[in-house]
């Protein structure tokens, strides 16, 4: 496996660092502040490819906090609103796109 | 890198020797499987301790006949997920009987101290410190095997069996 | 039923403990991700999209009712209240938190139930035909030897870091209900002509980037022989399976570039230096294991009985009766199909609730026993036929009763994009279209047997290569896309199927769907012409100009 530091990053438009929480798994943003947050509203903005870079080497030497850390897309709104950049992020933000089989 | 045999961390006896270096006159050391096969005989001449290190890809076939005179053959993991060695380890124990040292080198965790006993290692180059610290509680984790290996472990086939005589000539 | 010993509880409880450390040192930091990947792996933990997935082996696919009561506790204490049934007979839990794995271990531990090696590169669950034991015409009953292979590649210590996972299926009927060509080892269960038990052995089948269907390395194993033999193609694989590529490192790739011949004689080679060794299974270790299966005590029932003729009158009950019952080895008990496939949700999935209430069905009407197949339903397998109508009208008050086994709404399909991080496409809401596109039971009968696979990827966990109609969700420009295969089975004639024209929108999938049912209905030969055997006649030709003529 290529360490994801090595990986080639290649930034289009504005981006995150995502990761999933240790302990439990669930789905996290890394913030302006060097934490993380569950928030997508928290999440720390970069737009090239060098700043990427540094966001997620941070969040990847966060090891113990946060499970496979990388870069995803985003759309920023005129507003200043942060929507996942694709479906795949969608349903990580959203939930399934389908019923589930219980009431919550 | 901690050394650990027997249970306990030790120094190492073995001094590697690299391809291009003089043979010392005295102690024991450790080369590469290539020089073993380029030079057996001026290593084995002097009474001093030979090992070899032996890499993954190498045939067993190639080091069976030198297999009496080695003390220490060291098997690699290049990393803890490649499990090449422990086919080589099995095989040197169970079909070649070799009885020197048989040390785990690479990326040697805790997590696997007990497959590499069964499979007939006896002396691990640990990676971690605190790994080779908790070397002697791990090996106690489990006390049921499925499998019969070069160890001599019981396995659970044949515990059940013997319970089950057991309890037959009880009754 | 086959009954864990204190030797067996000893080894699970000890694999909890072990566990249990392991999550503890990953959570202080004494581990590395990197390090305790593999750790949570061997025991079944992935990381997916949402959350960590915790997959649980039903090896050969046998539950007792108090097993899946604790499926049940364990979807209710540790997770949303439901688990997803797998073509592996597994079962999954999509929302766990790492923190509370091994106490959710330790639970399930108390009913014999584990997940070693439901991960990672090793063995895998080792699954068999889920009416082993009951299938009338079978040779054996299987699970014996998936007994003995389970526990023999359980914590295996050659064989825990292979190049790549491997999985063992077994069949002792000529019918294939476990998918054994598609497995890195299949085993046929079969007599010579001494009368003797012993084993077709198949090798290098698989789906995934490279689908193969597995080839005969060995016509006839015997039975004393085979954990030696399988350990021998064991060792050919860890030593000379490719690790430089994680898509070339399955057996099926070595068995493709050394050919089966060249690989044939590399594990004859060193299954001649072995098989007389500590392996070999002497008759009363085999009779042991034999010995710890217990089987109902059947009542001598009519075929027959008032219960069922009555019951015939209600149409309703006579569609499920048709399609969800089937032939029992002992006269007077049928086994029943559970389907977990109703029109609208989602494949393989049952609520906590749910599966409490099968297990007092179970209890009720089939000794307690309840199996699992690879076609993501459940079944009970010893149901007296009298009893056929009433447990027809409990399995309909929980949602048990869709009268779709083997017909177009019973699919197969991976949890997809909406639960898995290696997913490129939804899968689920596929199945869900096309369950409402057939609801319709007169359409669906009148169509007939016809297996849909979906996959939402390369990995082809729904094994779409082998769907009747395959679907295999890809990835374009960030947008959903299908290609569509047909002619592809995992039975006994297992095929791959061929695709059938370039890929379609999400939107499209179910259109193309009907109109390949349409193109069948109009050229079968005759009513009882199965699709797949309409394709096999006719080929891929005349169903591409069918979907594709206004595309």
């Amino acid at each position: 496996m290529t360490s994801p530091l090595q990986q080639k990053i290649k930034v289009t438009g504005p981006s995150v660092v995502t990761a999933n929480r240790t302990w439990d798994g669930a789905v996290i943003y890394r913030t302006a502040g060097k934490d993380w947050s569950t928030d997508l509203a928290r999440a720390a903005i970069v737009r090239v490819a060098d700043e990427a870079r540094a966001l997620l080497a941070e969040s990847v030497a966060d090891d113990l906090g946060a499970v496979g850390a990388y870069i995803a897309p985003v759309q920023v709104g005129n507003d200043g609103r942060i929507e996942p950049g694709n479906l795949r992020e969608q349903i990580r933000r959203s939930g399934v796109t389908i019923g589930l089989p219980v009431q919550l | 890198m901690p050394l650990v045999r027997g249970g306990k961390i030790i120094d190492d006896p073995f001094v590697y020797l690299a391809d291009d270096a003089p043979i010392p006159a005295d102690g024991a050391i450790l080369v590469s499987g290539a020089r073993l096969l380029q030079e057996a005989e001026n290593l084995f001449a002097a009474s001093r301790k030979v090992g070899v290190i032996w890499s993954n890809n190498r045939e067993l076939a190639e080091l069976v006949p030198y297999l009496d005179r080695l003390a220490a053959i060291a098997l690699i993991f290049p990393t803890f997920r490649d499990g090449r060695a422990y086919t080589q380890a099995r095989l040197l124990r169970e079909r070649y009987h070799y009885r020197g040292e048989l040390r785990a080198t690479g990326q040697v965790l805790r997590d696997q101290f007990v497959f590499m006993l069964r499979a007939g290692f006896d002396t691990f180059a640990v990676r971690k410190e605190s790994d080779a610290e908790a070397f002697a509680d791990t090996i106690k984790r489990y006390s049921v095997f499925y499998q019969p290996t070069g160890d001599g472990r019981i396995t659970a086939l044949h515990r059940r069996m013997q319970l089950r005589n057991f309890e037959g000539a009880r009754q | 039923m086959y009954a864990y010993d204190e030797i067996d509880r000893t080894l699970v409880n000890e694999r909890v403990a072990e566990f249990r450390d392991q999550v503890e040192r990953r959570l202080s930091g004494e581990l590395t991700e990197d390090e305790f990947k593999m750790l949570r792996l061997q025991n079944g933990v992935y990381l997916q999209l949402h959350a960590y997935m915790f997959r649980v082996a039903i090896p050969y696919g046998t539950l007792s009712s108090r097993q899946l009561r604790k499926l049940a506790h364990v979807a209710r204490t540790y997770d949303r209240g439901y688990g997803h049934f797998t073509t592996r007979q597994n079962v999954q839990f999509n929302w766990i938190k790492l923190k509370d794995l091994p106490d959710a271990l330790a639970d399930l531990a108390e009913v014999g139930i584990h997940a070693m090696q439901t991960s990672g590169n090793n063995m895998r669950n080792v699954t068999s035909d889920q009416w082993a034991g009951v299938a009338p015409g079978e040779v054996e009953d299987p699970r014996i030897w998936s007994e003995l292979l389970r526990q023999h590649t359980t914590l295996h210590p050659e064989f825990s870091f292979l190049p790549r996972k491997f999985k063992i299926a077994i069949t002792a009927s000529a019918h294939d209900r476990a998918a054994i060509k598609i497995h890195d080892i299949g085993l046929r269960l079969h007599k010579n002509d001494k009368g003797e038990n012993g084993f077709e052995v198949l090798v290098g089948g698989g789906l995934g980037r490279t689908p193969f269907i597995a080839k005969t390395i060995k016509p006839f194993v015997h039975g004393r022989d085979i954990l030696s033999y399988v350990e021998a193609i064991l060792r050919v694989y860890n030593q000379y399976g490719r690790r430089d590529n994680i898509y070339k490192a399955r057996i099926k790739i070595l068995v493709h570039e050394l050919g089966i011949e060249k690989f044939a004689g590399e594990v004859e080679d060193e299954w001649r230096q072995m098989r007389d060794g500590a392996l070999n299974l002497d008759d009363e270790v085999i009779e042991d294991i034999r010995s710890r299966f217990s089987y109902p005590h059947y009542e001598k029932l009519p075929h027959m009985p008032e219960e069922l003729r009555k019951a015939a009158h209600d149409p309703a009950f006579e569609a499920w009766r048709k399609n969800s019952t089937f032939a029992h080895k002992i006269q007077g008990y049928s086994i029943v199909t559970v389907s977990l496939k109703p029109v609208g949700g989602p494949p393989g999935d049952a609520t906590a609730d749910q599966m409490d209430a099968l297990a007092d069905l179970a209890d009720r009407y089939s000794f307690g026993e309840i199996r699992v197949g690879h076609e993501q339903n459940l079944a009970l397998p010893h149901v007296a036929r009298r009893d056929l109508p009433a447990l027809w009208r409990a399995l309909d008050r929980i949602g048990f009763a869709t009268p779709n086994v083997n017909l177009i709404t019973d699919i197969i399909a991976c949890p997809g994009l909406d639960y898995c991080s290696l997913a490129n496409a939804r899968s689920i809401p596929i199945a869900q279209e096309l369950t409402r596109r057939f609801a319709n039971h007169e359409l669906a009968n009148l169509i007939g047997r016809l297996h849909i696979n979906i996959s939402g990827c390369i990995n082809a966990c729904g094994h779409h290569h082998v769907g009747h109609i395959g679907i295999l969700g890809v990835e374009k420009n960030d947008e959903e896309f299908y290609q569509v295969s047909i002619g592809g089975r995992a039975d006994e004639d297992a095929e791959l199927g061929q695709l059938i024209g370039p890929a379609v929108k999400f939107e499209e999938v179910a259109d193309v769907v009907e109109d390949i049912v349409e193109a069948y209905l109009a050229l079968r030969a005759a009513p009882d012409e199965l699709f797949i055997d309409t394709v096999e006649r006719l080929g891929v030709e005349p169903f591409r100009e069918r979907v594709y003529a206004t595309r």
